[in-house]
């Protein structure tokens, strides 16, 4: 799972280079959105999902555990 | 005198929330520095969306669209909102678990650990804070700017001398050393009273100020030009170019033809004048032009600063648990496209808006940074203008009061605590130095803006740049157990060996749309640093196993 996540993130960032939409401005998205602007929207809104799925199956082991770590500054130890 | 008002009770209800947070103040230098590592998602989320939108995301995002069109948005935006994730998710939650485990309050103190190396924190040091200290410039220039010229006319009588300058502020504004001298003032109140806790409740209050503000101001302007599909179709019908990345021989461009004149006396005078009076080539003023496909791909480097942001580290340590990311990593990018979009089809729009058949923005309008205030003054109310200006100031502020609780940290840490000893001193003198520090870079700032520094705005890029190539350090530094001291020494020199050369080639900032190899010059940098860090790591002797144990066990 973690693999195939980030390899859809590192997509994502393939398909942000949309060349294919570089030079069209006669196609509008719901009569007012270009095309250039509503594929980069919709990046950012496949970025927030496909961050969704890294913090829900890619989440680092072990760092929960540092919650429980006592900070040294506050009187703990190092 | 609506917009003064607004600003005077915005500003009001700020020391408001700082004293506010200054009251959950618990007295140790642990809150002061880091907020008791205790700051729940949602303020978190608030802390780092504001701290990393500037004013750029309101003003300069519309601008730059009106200059470059849509592009904009996925040059600058989309890809923050990737990488921006990327880095909090990748590097953050780690660099938090570090400081957890092992007391740190700064980047410095974590580099100085990671890489065994006393001096490597003397190197960074002044390429931090120089990096930094533009970027507060920026801020405070901004902020004095923006006062002046919204106050144009509220005080004949005080300030009668104002404004008559080239800015074009009309008479009676509140001059610019008095309105950046304000907005000093209520960070630094918020800041030295609240430390990070104070930021964290100023910058939650203030990016949903911006956010709300930037929305509604939205609506308003598309409602004046007759709904969002009339206001889109005027750009179609003068100015197609904006709605793509590339410019055509027969496109319209009733804007550029509209400019035409000033063009050609652009022109004529760089031709009459091949060298100028400093004895360097002028550059050919610039025809319209599209968006290059190589410059759009090295533009998605920059975000990557947000790993070496000094600023943001110290946001990263506060946080109460590593979950307390999830929020911020998932939500960034939809709070990125929330603020930037709407202000990218105003930028848009405001090419081609027109009124009974005359331009909004008349053509020959060449301050970009200008665009947004200038149809909101058109199309809407004082009163939203009012408001507008409060947001302008919140994203504004929202940044400055971290960077400015960040170089005071840096000092009082990384310098005074570091070489007195973190040990023998107390609490309350970890505080002092602190504050001290604080209301001392506050100082030096103001009165450095107050020169008015020209190339300050050019210098942004610059700044993001050399701290996005330092991105290598700090991921080698959290991933590759190989990294030596020898290759952050070389990654870091490197960075400042590139990025000084292809300065000095950008005519120090002053080429504007310098690029290398058709490419930003932080792929150059970037590559430079990433390349060193490898190379030098491999042909020297690797971290001891005490340092290994403690960053990789």
């Amino acid at each position: 799972m973690n693999k195939l996540i980030y390899g859809l993130l590192i997509l994502l960032a393939i398909f942000h280079q949309d060349f294919w939409w570089w030079d069209d401005s006669d196609t509008l998205v719901l009569g007012f959105m270009p095309i250039g602007l509503f594929y980069h929207a919709m990046i950012s809104v496949s970025a927030g999902l496909l961050w969704w799925l890294a913090v829900k199956y890619c989440w680092p082991k072990g760092l929960d555990d540092a919650d429980e770590v006592q900070d040294p500054a506050q009187g703990g130890t190092a | 005198m609506t917009a003064l008002i607004i600003i005077s009770c915005y500003l009001a209800l700020l020391l408001l929330l700082g004293a506010f947070s200054s009251r959950l103040f618990k007295g140790t230098a642990a809150d002061y520095f880091l907020a008791s590592r205790g700051i729940g998602s949602f303020l978190l989320l608030m802390s780092l969306f504001g701290t990393t939108m500037t004013a750029f995301a309101l003003i300069g995002s519309t601008g730059a669209s009106f200059k470059d069109g849509i592009g904009v948005y996925g040059k600058m935006a989309s890809s923050s909102g990737i990488i921006h994730s990327a880095c909090f998710f990748l590097v953050g939650i780690r660099l938090w678990s570090f400081g957890k485990k092992h007391g740190y309050t700064t980047q410095i103190q974590f580099f100085r650990d990671r890489f065994e190396s006393d001096k490597l924190g003397l190197l960074l040091f002044p390429i931090l804070v120089g990096l930094v200290i533009p970027y507060l410039l920026i801020g405070v220039m901004g902020a004095g700017v923006t006062i002046e010229k919204v106050t144009g006319g509220a005080f004949p009588s005080i300030f009668p001398a104002q404004g008559v300058g080239p800015a074009g502020v009309a008479a009676g504004a509140i001059p610019f050393w008095l309105g950046s001298a304000v907005i000093c003032i209520v960070v630094l109140v918020y800041v030295f009273f609240g430390g990070v806790r104070g930021t964290a409740w100023a910058n939650a209050f203030q990016t949903i100020v911006f956010i709300l503000l930037g929305v509604i101001t939205f609506s308003v302007i598309a409602s004046r030009l007759g709904g969002l599909q009339a206001a889109t179709q005027m750009v179609q019908e003068h100015n197609p170019e904006k709605l793509r990345r590339t410019v055509h021989d027969d496109d319209i461009l009733t804007r550029y033809h509209g400019e035409t004149a000033v063009y050609e006396k652009k022109l004529a005078r760089w031709e009459a004048a091949p060298i100028d009076k400093k004895g360097r080539e002028p550059r050919q003023p610039a025809k319209p032009h599209g968006i290059g496909k190589l410059k759009f791909l090295s533009y998605m480097l920059i975000p990557l600063s947000v790993g070496m942001f000094p600023h943001l580290f110290q946001h990263w340590l506060t946080a109460k648990s590593a979950r307390s990311f999830r929020l911020s990593v998932v939500a960034h990018p939809l709070l990125i496209m929330l603020v930037w979009v709407p202000c990218v089809l105003i930028g848009v729009w405001a090419t081609s808006a027109m009124i009974g058949g005359k331009p909004v923005i008349p053509y020959g309008f060449t301050n970009q940074n200008a665009v947004l205030a200038k149809l909101v003054k058109e199309l809407t109310t004082p009163l939203l203008g009012g408001l507008l200006t409060a947001g302008i100031l919140a994203a504004i502020m929202s940044s400055l009061d971290s960077q400015f609780l960040c170089l005071g940290s840096i000092f009082a840490n990384d310098i005074v605590g570091h070489y007195i000893g973190a040990d023998k001193l107390s609490d309350r003198q970890r505080i002092f130095y602190g504050r001290v520090f604080v209301i001392l870079i506050v100082i030096v700032t103001y009165l450095l803006a107050l020169t008015r520094p020209g190339g300050v705005f050019t210098l942004g890029v610059w700044c993001f740049s050399g701290f996005a190539s330092l991105f290598p350090l700090v991921f080698a530094a959290v991933y590759w157990k190989r990294a030596t001291k020898a290759g952050a020494y070389a990654s870091v020199l490197a960075v400042a060996g590139t990025w000084l050369w292809l300065f000095a080639k950008a005519g120090y900032g002053a080429n504007r749309s310098f690029l290398f190899m058709d490419m930003m010059p932080v792929a150059t940098m970037f590559a430079a640093s990433a390349i060193a860090m490898v190379v030098v790591s491999l042909m020297t002797r690797p971290p001891t196993q005490k340092t290994l144990g403690k960053f990789f066990a």
